[in-house]
């Protein structure tokens, strides 16, 4: 399997998130990998646009089986969700749950216009009816095989793959 | 040793004491608890981890505060909460406490919180209870109230963030006092250089130098640039002898006043478990000073509570 240029798939992200982004946008990055592309977005939009972060550990639907993770970082939406359009942004796309979760927790804290989904890679394997909107790059994968978006300290992007345990 | 509070695999299953867990759990449950600070301001304080299960609040002792904070901690995790106030007339009846445990367990409970006047009786419940139920001491007698010795460091790591860096004092009822034990071990495992016992002789514990603490008796020496300073309540009902001459010579001794909290570092935080003896071991002025930190406390002994609780329920031996 040859992955693509994650840096490339990056920069394709970003031409195709740059029409739907108007004055009440919102970029909500999801833990960890999520979080970092709207890091690397946000002064490349060429607008102010607001910025929030969630931690689903409290929202996911597999905490009876595995427990709560170790490490949760605190969720942060500082702006009022009401009448917001939200961007949802996440590395991997997979089987939908995480993007349940987030939905879920969003809601928490308020009603927003709208959310979309913006994600770096499909990797197929949906379990759930939920389709991201904005897609970098579509990857199949087996379900024995796990892609991971990492970041090197000076903020670049690479893909790695492995065995699912 | 096995730690009755972990699993097999070294996760924390019932909160009984901070003596003897280790650093990285210690660390997880106050980072959990940074997280559910979140939670308590936004719109729906509510998130759905304990969905589902029932909590049990069985207080064979009184507590207003601690048994509220469990009740709210479990309820915005929703959870369905049940408070039990078992006084020493109902278990006249002649129910013993694990008779009482089985009942509830029947009920189909899924955590126990407990507060007793006996050391030790948190402990033998968790002995006790079937793989998937979960303990938590809500104080037993002289022993533990580890809740509190947690939410107590949670506050201090609020404040102040360097905690290797601090001078803790703890002044007052050590004796009695089981949330200075709780307090104790979780800073020593958490790497706070100095902590400082201030108290007379008649209420501190033999040997307590053993914990890890520096003893002085004289409040002015004690709080020389301290960082932290963590008053102990007087407790009044557990005396049984003649430890002090009057709660006026005490307050005299080792009441904390605006010109003794002076001597502290000019950013010192004042801390309280409450409730408080106003004009016994604290002076409304220090009470109710810029200084206090004594109701951010009792908020952030909600989060921690989260955090035990969502931490404990994930984790079934």
């Amino acid at each position: 399997m040859i992955l693509p240029d994650a840096e490339a798939t990056f920069e394709v992200l970003l031409q195709k998130l740059k029409p739907l982004i108007t004055d009440n946008t919102a970029l909500v990055g999801i833990h960890s990998g999520g979080v970092w592309l709207v890091d690397r977005l946000l002064p490349l939009l060429g607008r102010p646009v607001a910025r929030g972060t969630l931690d689903i550990s409290f929202y996911r639907d597999d905490f009876d089986q595995r427990g709560l993770r170790a490490e949760n970082k605190p969720s942060q939406i500082p702006f009022d969700v009401q009448d917001q359009h939200i961007i949802l942004i996440d590395d991997v796309f997979h089987t939908g749950r995480t993007i349940r979760a987030a939905m879920n927790e969003l809601f928490d804290y308020g009603r927003p216009a709208s959310i979309s989904l913006a994600v770096l890679v499909d990797r197929g394997g949906r379990e759930l009816p939920i389709v991201p909107q904005i897609v970098a790059a579509d990857i199949p994968l087996p379900v024995s095989q796990n892609l991971q978006l990492l970041q090197s300290e000076d903020g670049r992007f690479h893909f790695e793959l492995k065995d699912s345990i | 040793m096995l730690n009755p509070q972990l699993t097999p695999d070294g996760k924390l299953r019932h909160l009984l004491s901070t003596e003897g867990l280790p650093r990285a759990i210690l660390n997880q449950i106050l980072d959990t608890a940074e997280s559910f600070v979140g939670v308590a301001e936004r719109e729906v304080k509510k998130v759905p981890l304990l969905r589902g299960k029932t909590v049990c609040n069985i207080f064979f002792e009184n507590s207003t505060r601690t048994r509220t904070t469990f009740e709210i901690a479990a309820k915005r995790l929703s959870a369905d909460v049940i408070n039990l106030n078992v006084n020493t007339s109902s278990q006249s009846k002649g129910e013993t406490i694990l008779d009482t445990i089985d009942n509830l367990t029947a009920m189909h409970a899924d955590m126990f919180v407990i507060r007793h006047a006996q050391s030790g009786a948190a402990h033998l419940i968790a002995q006790h209870v079937a793989p998937h139920i979960h303990v938590i001491n809500a104080g037993d007698g002289r022993h533990a109230h580890p809740t509190q010795g947690l939410l107590d460091v949670f506050t201090i790591r609020r404040y102040k963030p360097d905690m290797h860096n601090l001078r803790v004092a703890l002044v007052g009822d050590v004796l009695h006092s089981r949330v200075a034990r709780s307090e104790i071990h979780a800073l020593t495992t958490l790497g706070v250089p100095e902590v400082r016992v201030i108290a007379p002789k008649t209420l501190l514990p033999q040997h307590v130098e053993k914990l890890g603490v520096q003893v002085y008796h004289d409040m002015r020496e004690g709080l020389k640039d301290v960082d932290v300073i963590m008053m102990l309540r007087l407790q009044n009902e557990r005396m049984n002898g003649a430890l002090l001459p009057s709660a006026q010579e005490y307050f005299k001794c080792y009441g904390l006043t605006p010109e003794k909290l002076a001597l502290a570092k000019p950013d010192a935080i004042v801390m309280h478990p409450g409730p408080m003896n106003r004009g016994v071991e604290i002076d409304s002025a220090v009470a109710d000073g810029k200084q206090s930190v004594i109701l951010p406390q009792v908020t952030y002994g909600i989060a921690v509570r989260m955090a035990v609780m969502s931490m404990l329920a994930g984790n079934s031996a």
